[in-house]
């Protein structure tokens, strides 16, 4: 497999493992009385799971097995495919910070960690499906 | 890969770019509330990042890779495959149109069926694909 598509499934693994860490502490929230603000986290558990692990995935893989875009880029553009996994790992890395931090304490940093974040992660959907398009097809 | 899988896969890109664009606009709008209605859209966004993006990238690749039957025709009973393709993708904007606006619960409710019934149709459509490569 393209070393690409391991960075994809290892970091798309690790977000896994974060997202239900992020799990954890909300269902141990009201057992260990925790303070209530953090249901704050609730929104970064699940995007953790679904962006960060199984959007991931999807990524990673479709780079690998999709079929080719041709017999000199079989993969589309690598570049681009490397552009993508930054974006949307250091953009879901910022909510992850960011969107607790602004409902629990909120100042303008936060605020432009998301608005930051929230272009990083759009970037990546667009970058990918704008590389992708161009391998869904018979052969 | 095949025609529907094509037709799966394309439709779930287009729904990533549907659900990204709300996803991202919700999440600036967090950051720097610009327009209150936005918050309005996020059964939208939900709608297309899980049915339109996850669900039928799922199935674009099950369509194309589990196994396939030994005689033709190889893929099975296609006609239900298509047709759960369609009843998503009705049911994912009767789901919407119901959620935007006034909305209205009857929408949703309808958009809620048709997504389930598709769902239950690819399951039938699925069911004899899941077995070992060799077997018939
Ligand atoms: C596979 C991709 C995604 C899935 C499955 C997903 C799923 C969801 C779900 C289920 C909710 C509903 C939360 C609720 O009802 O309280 C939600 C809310 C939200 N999503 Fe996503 N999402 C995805 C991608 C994104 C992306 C890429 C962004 C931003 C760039 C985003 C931004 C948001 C925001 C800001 C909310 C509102 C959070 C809140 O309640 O404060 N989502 N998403």
């Amino acid at each position: 497999m393209p070393p690409l598509t391991r960075w994809f499934l290892k970091s798309s693994l690790l977000f896994f493992i974060l997202s239900v860490l992020f799990g954890l502490l909300l269902a141990v929230q009201t057992p260990l009385k925790l303070p209530a603000s953090i249901v704050a986290f609730s929104p970064v558990y699940f995007h953790l799971f679904m962006v960060g692990w199984v959007a991931q995935l999807i990524f990673g893989v479709v780079f690998w097995m999709f079929p080719k875009y041709s017999k000199e880029k079989p993969r589309g553009s690598e570049l681009l495919g490397w552009i993508v996994f930054g974006l949307l790992n250091v953009g879901l890395a910022l909510r992850v910070i960011a969107e607790p931090a602004q409902a629990l304490n909120p100042a303008l940093v936060w605020s432009w960690l998301l608005a930051v974040s929230a272009v990083m992660q759009w970037l990546a959907g667009m970058i990918f499906v704008a590389n992708t398009w161009g391998r869904v097809k018979e052969r | 890969m095949p025609r529907l899988s094509i037709w799966f896969i394309r439709s779930a890109l287009t729904y990533l770019v549907l659900g990204f664009t709300l996803g991202a606009l919700l999440l600036f709008n967090k950051g720097f509330p610009f327009y209150p209605f936005l918050w309005g859209l996020l059964p939208s966004h939900v709608e297309f990042v899980l049915f339109g993006w996850t669900v039928q990238l799922v199935m674009g690749m099950a369509f194309w890779i589990l196994p396939r039957f030994s005689k033709s025709p190889f893929r099975g009973n296609e006609k239900l495959a298509w047709g759960t393709f369609i009843l998503i993708n009705v049911g994912i904007w009767l789901h919407v149109l119901g959620t935007i606006g006034s909305g209205s619960q009857w929408l949703v409710l309808t958009g809620r069926v048709a997504e389930a019934l598709g769902i239950v149709v690819f399951a039938v459509y699925l069911w004899p694909r899941i077995k070992g490569v060799g077997a018939p």
